[in-house]
């Protein structure tokens, strides 16, 4: 009875908060309410006993809206409400019915197939952490360094666009030396 | 079955609460005094024997201070945002077993809320939530003094999470459990069973880490009082101000719950000396935040990223390639 209570709390709770996160004009409030929601989603892992989905979902989505904040702060005041462009309403209705009918359509799909099988059973005396440390390293081992090359890559190439001038320092340049790079840009956009 | 497991637990979080909040009036009381001791002041003495009362008068002040919410602020985020750290704060203790489990009138009581086998994760994940309290006072406080600290937060969050967790990576690997409970009993063969012993790199970087995620004073970028005056309290009065306090004090003490379980043995065999054991831990740390405080200026916050990216984040990765070499 407790689990039901919990998990009809905890779904109201998320589709409010996700709720919040679309309809409002306040970039604060859209940001808090997304946090809030991701936040409460953790709350079905644990209720599934899938402790270790829980706690990680917890740590990673906390983080990725907290940059999401720090590009807010960059952009725009946040104190104040955004005015929205309305495009055109049409195309925005049509968009958001075929997006739920989608949505509806992969979650239905198991359940009309009627062909799930468990490939991979619990393991007996096995935690939570190592299950999915079995099942990545077995059954998932290709996408799971494919997904790791794909964040080097994105983490290089994040390192080689930050990175331009950075052996650069004007704090530790002398003034003389400061002007002659003045000089020699200004040369450059007169030669090109 | 269920219902005496519901009222047990719901006994306990009560307890803790209470405990706990109670603790971080009485953590201000320690901090004066300590403080005062080390600069060679008296601290409070007024108010009660020792100034002890001091802790009450505070309270009763901020309890009673009117509760102003500024014009231009975004009302409904600023005043949630202390709740948050507050909250997260008790949050995270849910999975800290305070004590061994002992008897009381023929009740075996485990003195932690609930056992999760993933703890560690848990714990450090909702302490990383609790920063969200500062983030959101300081963008929606309308000052431009809140916004840098919330700046700033969202910059020592992003930095020090990474810390954390490697450094706690190579400890979890020799145990194999992310459960504190496992952890002590790795640990409860006695002294020279310590993970400090075999871990002392982790342990360091581990405990440099955590003055960040509490936000204490060689870190205490988030509200650094001689820069930006109050820095996210800015705007706060009364209980709001205060709530973030409690927060802070109750992060401070489950912090060192956590590095006395992970590095230091925890409670031990689980015997009333080991208990004991466990509290004089988690009093040094304490001590030893407060002890900074006195001792350490604030470092810049260049030189907090210097420190994370370019020194403790490679010095916890080289740990834990050498663990896993030494443990194959």
């Amino acid at each position: 009875m407790f689990e039901a209570i919990a998990f009809y709390l905890f779904a109201f709770l998320t589709i409010s908060m996700f709720y919040i996160a679309v309809t409002t004009s306040q970039a604060l409030y859209a940001l808090s309410a997304l946090a809030a929601g991701m936040i409460f989603i953790s709350a079905f892992f644990f209720i599934l006993g899938a402790d270790f989905l829980g706690a990680v979902q917890i740590v990673v989505y906390s983080g990725a809206v907290m940059a999401l904040y720090a590009f807010g702060m960059m952009f725009f005041d946040t104190t104040r409400e955004i005015k929205e462009k309305q495009g055109n309403k049409a195309i925005v209705l049509g968009l958001s019915i075929l997006s739920a009918i989608l949505v509806g359509a992969i979650v239905a799909a198991p359940i009309v197939g009627n062909n799930i099988e468990a490939l991979y059973p619990m393991v007996e005396g096995a935690g939570n952490t190592q299950e999915v440390g079995m099942v990545l390293f077995t059954k998932y081992l290709v996408p799971f360094e494919v997904a790791a090359v794909m964040l080097l890559v994105a983490m290089i190439a994040g390192i080689v666009l930050a990175g331009k001038k950075m052996d650069l320092s004007l704090t530790l340049m002398s003034e003389a030396e400061i002007l002659m790079m003045k000089e020699e840009d200004k040369n450059k956009k007169a030669l090109s | 079955m269920e219902t005496a497991y519901l009222i047990e637990t719901v006994i306990k979080i009560v307890v803790i609460l209470l405990i706990f909040s109670a603790l971080a009036g009485i953590g201000t009381y320690f901090e004066r005094k300590v403080l005062a001791f080390m600069q060679r002041r008296l601290g409070p003495v007024n108010v009660g024997p020792f100034g002890l009362l001091q802790v009450a008068a505070d309270g009763i002040k901020l309890f009673t201070k009117e509760d102003i919410v500024p014009t231009n602020v975004v009302a409904r985020i600023f005043k949630i945002a202390p709740v948050i750290t507050a909250a997260t704060a008790f949050m995270a203790a849910a999975a800290i077993p305070f004590l061994p489990s002992f008897t009381l009138f023929g009740y075996e009581v485990h003195p932690i809320v609930a056992d999760i086998n993933i703890g560690i994760l848990y714990i450090l994940g909702i302490m990383g939530v609790g920063l969200y309290g500062p983030l959101l006072g300081g963008m929606a406080s309308a000052n431009k003094f809140s916004l840098l600290s919330a700046a700033r937060g969202a910059a020592v969050f992003i930095s020090y999470e990474v810390v954390t967790g490697l450094s706690i990576l190579a400890p979890i690997m020799m145990v194999g459990s992310l459960s504190l409970i496992d952890f002590n009993e790795y640990q409860a063969g006695g002294f020279t069973t310590w993970i400090v012993w075999s871990q002392p790199v982790a342990f360091i970087l581990f405990w440099m880490a955590a003055f960040a995620e509490t936000g204490r004073t060689p870190f205490h970028l988030i509200a650094n009082d001689h820069e930006i005056i109050d820095g996210f309290g800015t705007e706060y009065s009364g209980m709001r101000w205060g709530l973030f306090f409690i927060g802070e004090y109750a992060n401070m003490f489950f912090i060192s719950f956590v590095i006395s379980i992970l590095f230091l043995g925890g409670y031990g065999d689980g015997s009333f000396l080991g208990a004991l054991g466990l509290l004089g831990k988690v009093a040094f740390f304490f001590f030893f935040f407060l002890w900074t405080r006195a001792a350490w200026p604030d470092v810049r916050p260049d030189q907090l990223m210097w420190l994370c990216w370019k020194v403790l984040m490679p010095i916890a990765m080289i740990n834990i390639v050498i663990t896993a070499i030494v443990m194959m």
